[in-house]
């Protein structure tokens, strides 16, 4: 199935030859391509398999200061024909933008040495031993407590990737990637309340995964934790965001540093470089280059080397995140966080998007808080980053006298990102990085959670 | 469509033999069922930015998925190269999931029954690109001369053209072609220098570009957008707690797909883990409550023709009168479960395995004048239009997200509010209704609805509701 890797660089460079032969005055190609996996058990016997791998190429060609791109899974000379030729006819119909083009040459880079993103182990992993691996971690969560009565089920999932990209002012980069994925979701009940929960575990090859009984009992103990949940009445208090879910509010944050949201005027931290955005013990950094983590890469979408950029120190903010575009917009240089699929303009990501860890335990946090919401699941889409209004539907455990002491749900927590982000008591010292945002546990002085 | 006029068959050279030796290959390890879906998608998409034109996109992807189904275990596998030695490679990864003789001897494969609900001559991603760019061009013109404080325009013109053909051991081979479109406007707004506020509107179907320039216009879904901006300029503090609401027709209907679609789905229900498992004929919603999820609906962007699977999509009764009816099924579930199909299994694509998803869901009319129902709320919220919202079937609690609403004060709409998460619990929420207008409205054609990563295109609607009792998420 798999080209050989000359291969695919090869191809890369022909489609960026041929756009410049059909007129276009620069071009960008990018070619990925994957294989998946994955197995789910349900209630200890096995439900699906699914094994495939797939390639797609894209190209994205500047006539002048007009842009024009389009994708193919179709790698026939017939199809790769028409590729370029629709790129060319698409620039016809976009305008002269003044901050189109790619970055110059100084600017392209790649990361040298290994960042161990693709895991050896991960190739040669028996299907068989994928299946097991899932069903210890379901058969942990099911034998861990009788009220754990149903099960939607555990998966292992693995992928592995290879990205190429080529330029035509000379940029041409390759890297293979792999993850391992392990979850479980059982399904706990007790009289008429019925809860369920999740854990996962994420990692470059087979030999980071968590243990499969650890997810399981992870996962059960979550469930069980949610049984029997009170509505709690609509109030004022101190809100801690366990780690799991400090991670959404990071998710948020980047969206408001967002180079794109700045220049377009719609987020709430624009024009405010230099200044003091957030309590004292945010540090916020974006780093692409951790090797082994799932942020990282040798270069950005544009050929630009990834990079460690400080977003927020002690509270002040220092810098949004840009591709070439979004920098050109507002008169600064990139950050390397160029982003895109196969087709379309480059839009912006993130590498290692993360909030530096504090002192106190997670325990210490919540032992400080009288009565307070301490919470383990946000649902919804109210969060809005132009204005910065913040609502979401919320449930989690109640903090009474420094104990969690009963179940949540069913009820909103509301404030302002603004204030929210100055609000900031204490940020946790359990980092972890189980995914491309990461965030310890987060205490914020005062949120209106609403109910009855 | 019959199979010979397929572009599977004219362009990719593939014969009955060709799917019926595969579908074999498929059962070769004496699994119960297989399915082969091709699928050829052609994708484009305009954007426009501060004027500009900076954006314009086009796709091509294509493939088969090869599904094959032994006792409640089910195998996948896809190919992206359509070639008969890749589809039988695929089939033979699918097999594995059975283990056993292959119990084949012939299929016998007959061209299916579906309906005719978009007969587009021409699809918008056939019509030359000139065309499709003025959508965007107008609708950023149109939405700067509404008003001087509209201060950025955003708008995104996409379409797409879908081949599907669906061959299956039980003998059906079925082909569609799916035209969808949409255009999508937001802006922002600002006044003396103060803080923006968005405003957005879009809309679409399975239609023909003449759509756009003579039903829904660029100009129409601009003013929307700007309308809404602007109505949001001064919106004070959302009310935080328990409170009465009334939801406004059309999009609202987003209540329904949370608070009971998803949990209506077969694979939840089958496996004992919704809030709705073994309710079927107990009382769910207030007897006013009449919901239906309908896929045959003509040019309506959740409409198919058949489902992903073959099935004739239909109209199916979710809750009537208050009472639960019925379950939205695939293939897996109604055979496992002894149930009728419901024509409800969609996938994102071939590279995904089809689920009992929703189409158009939605509440039928009441008999309530809407105004009568705003002048009956001494004190609440109205709500217009929403961004999106999400659910947990198990515990049954869902959220959907107001973005534009309005104080009730005295039975009159006063003042608009900031945006607001609104949250209740699937199988109780409706039971508060106690009034239903009669201006059931079908949103504008935009919904996108995600499970399990799938996302599929879905439409929703509600005529005018009043909710006794609902918990907002505001601060005030």
């Amino acid at each position: 199935m798999s080209l050989s890797q000359n291969h695919l660089i090869e191809l890369a460079h022909e489609v960026v030859k041929r756009a410049l032969d059909a007129g276009a005055s620069d071009a960008e190609c990018t070619v990925a391509e994957g294989e998946e996996f994955s197995a789910n058990v349900r209630m200890r016997e096995l439900e699906s398999l699914k094994e495939a791998g797939s390639r797609g190429i894209g190209v994205r060609v500047l006539v002048g200061r007009r842009a024009g791109s389009s994708s193919t899974s179709d790698l026939s000379r017939e199809g790769i024909e028409r590729l370029v030729r629709s790129a060319i006819e698409l620039a016809d119909v976009t305008n002269e933008d003044p901050c189109a083009g790619l970055p110059e040459a100084d600017e392209f880079g790649s990361l040298a040495g290994d960042l161990r993103l693709a895991a050896p182990d991960v190739a040669n992993l028996e299907t068989g031993m994928k299946i097991e691996t899932a069903k210890r971690a379901e058969a942990a969560a099911l034998d861990s407590d009788p009220r754990i009565f149903n099960s939607e089920g555990a998966s292992f999932d693995s992928h592995l990737g290879r990205h190429v990209f080529v330029n035509s002012r000379g940029f041409a980069g390759e890297y293979r990637t792999s993850y391992c994925s392990l979850s479980a979701v059982p399904v706990a009940r007790e009289g008429e309340s019925m809860e369920r929960d999740y854990w996962s575990s994420l990692a470059r090859g087979f030999s980071g995964l968590e243990p499969p009984e650890q997810v399981g009992r992870i996962a059960a103990s979550r469930a069980l934790r949610r049984l029997n949940p009170v509505k709690v009445t609509t109030q004022k208090v101190p809100v801690v965001f366990e780690a799991r879910v400090a991670r959404s509010l990071l998710g948020n944050l980047f969206d408001a540093v967002h180079g794109m949201a700045i220049y377009r005027h719609q987020s709430f931290l624009e024009d405010k470089l230099g200044e003091k955005v957030a309590s004292e013990c945010v540090t916020v950094i974006d780093d692409g280059t951790i090797p082994g983590l799932f942020g990282t890469s040798p270069f950005d979408d544009e050929g630009v080397a990834s990079r460690r950029t400080v977003v927020i120190e002690r509270g002040v903010l220092k810098s949004y995140l840009l591709n070439c575009y979004a920098a050109r917009k507002l008169g600064m240089k990139t950050t390397g966080n160029a982003s895109r699929g196969l087709t379309g303009n480059p839009g912006i990501g993130h590498g290692n998007f993360y909030l530096e860890k504090g002192a106190e335990t997670p325990e210490q946090i919540v032992g400080g808080i009288r009565n307070g919401f301490y919470v383990t699941e946000t649902q919804g889409f109210g969060v809005n980053t132009v204005t910065g209004d913040y609502s979401q539907g919320a449930a989690g455990l109640w903090i009474r006298d420094g104990e969690l002491a009963f179940a949540v749900s069913e009820v909103t927590i509301a404030a302002n990102l603004r204030e929210m982000l100055l609000g900031i008591e204490a940020a946790g010292s359990d980092l972890e990085f189980r995914g491309s945002v990461a965030a310890p546990t987060i205490k914020i002085g005062e949120m209106t959670v609403g109910g009855k | 469509m019959q199979f010979a006029e397929t572009i599977f068959a004219s362009r990719f050279q593939l014969t009955r033999q060709d799917l019926e030796r595969c579908l074999a290959e498929a059962l070769s390890h004496g699994g119960d069922y297989a399915d082969l879906y091709f699928e050829y998608l052609l994708t484009s998409s305009i954007g426009i930015d501060e004027s500009i034109v900076k954006s314009a996109a086009q796709g091509v992807s294509m493939g088969v998925g090869v599904r094959v189904i032994a006792g409640e275990r089910t195998g996948y596998a896809y190919s992206d190269d359509l070639s008969v030695e890749k589809i039988l490679k695929a089939a033979r990864v699918a097999a594995y999931i059975a283990a056993g003789p292959s119990k084949v001897e012939s299929f016998n494969l007959k061209e299916g029954r579906r309906h005719n609900l978009y007969p587009v001559a021409t699809a918008p991603t056939e019509t030359p690109f000139a065309e499709r760019v003025e959508l965007v061009r107008r609708a950023d013109r149109a939405a700067r001369a509404y008003d001087s404080r509209i201060f950025q325009v955003n708008a995104v013109y996409a379409d797409n053209l879908r081949h599907v053909l669906i061959a299956t051991s039980d003998g059906v081979l079925t082909a569609d072609r799916q035209p969808l479109a949409r255009l999508n406007v937001s802006v922002l707004a600002r006044e003396n220098g103060g803080a923006p506020q968005r405003g957005h509107a879009g809309g679409g179907g399975r239609v023909e570009l003449g759509f756009f320039l003579n039903e829904k216009t660029p100009e129409y879904f601009a003013k929307e957008a700007a309308r809404e901006a602007l109505a949001m300029l001064g919106a004070v503090e959302a009310p935080a707690g328990e409170t009465t609401v009334v939801l406004g027709p059309g999009w609202p209907g987003i209540l329904l797909h949370e608070a009971v679609g998803h949990g209506l789905e077969a694979d939840f229900n089958r496996k004992g883990v919704s809030a709705f498992s073994g309710r079927i004929g107990q009382k769910v919603a207030s007897e006013l409550c009449t919901v239906v999820d309908d896929g045959t609906i003509h040019h309506r962007r959740g409409s198919l023709n058949m489902d992903d699977e073959g099935q004739p999509t239909q109209r199916n009764v979710l809750i009537e009168n208050g009472v639960l009816r019925g379950y939205l099924q695939d293939k897996l579930s109604s055979t496992l479960l002894g149930a009728a199909p419901t024509g409800s299994g969609r996938r994102e694509s071939y590279e995904h395995m089809p689920l009992p998803r929703m189409t158009n869901t939605f509440m039928l009319a009441g008999e309530s004048d809407p105004e009568e129902i705003i002048r009956s709320v001494p004190k609440g919220l109205y709500c217009v239009s929403f961004g999106g919202g999400q659910v947990d079937i198990t515990s049954g609690n869902f959220v959907f997200s107001a973005s534009e609403s309005y104080l009730i004060e005295d039975g009159k709409i006063t003042r608009p509010v900031r945006n607001a998460t609104l949250i209740g619990n699937g199988p109780e929420a409706l039971k508060y209704v106690s009034m239903v207008g009669n201006d059931l409205k079908l949103d504008q054609g935009v919904g996108v609805c995600g499970k399990e990563g799938q996302s599929v295109p879905v439409g929703v609607g509600i005529p005018t509701i009043r909710i006794d009792k609902m918990t907002v998420g505001g601060t005030a």
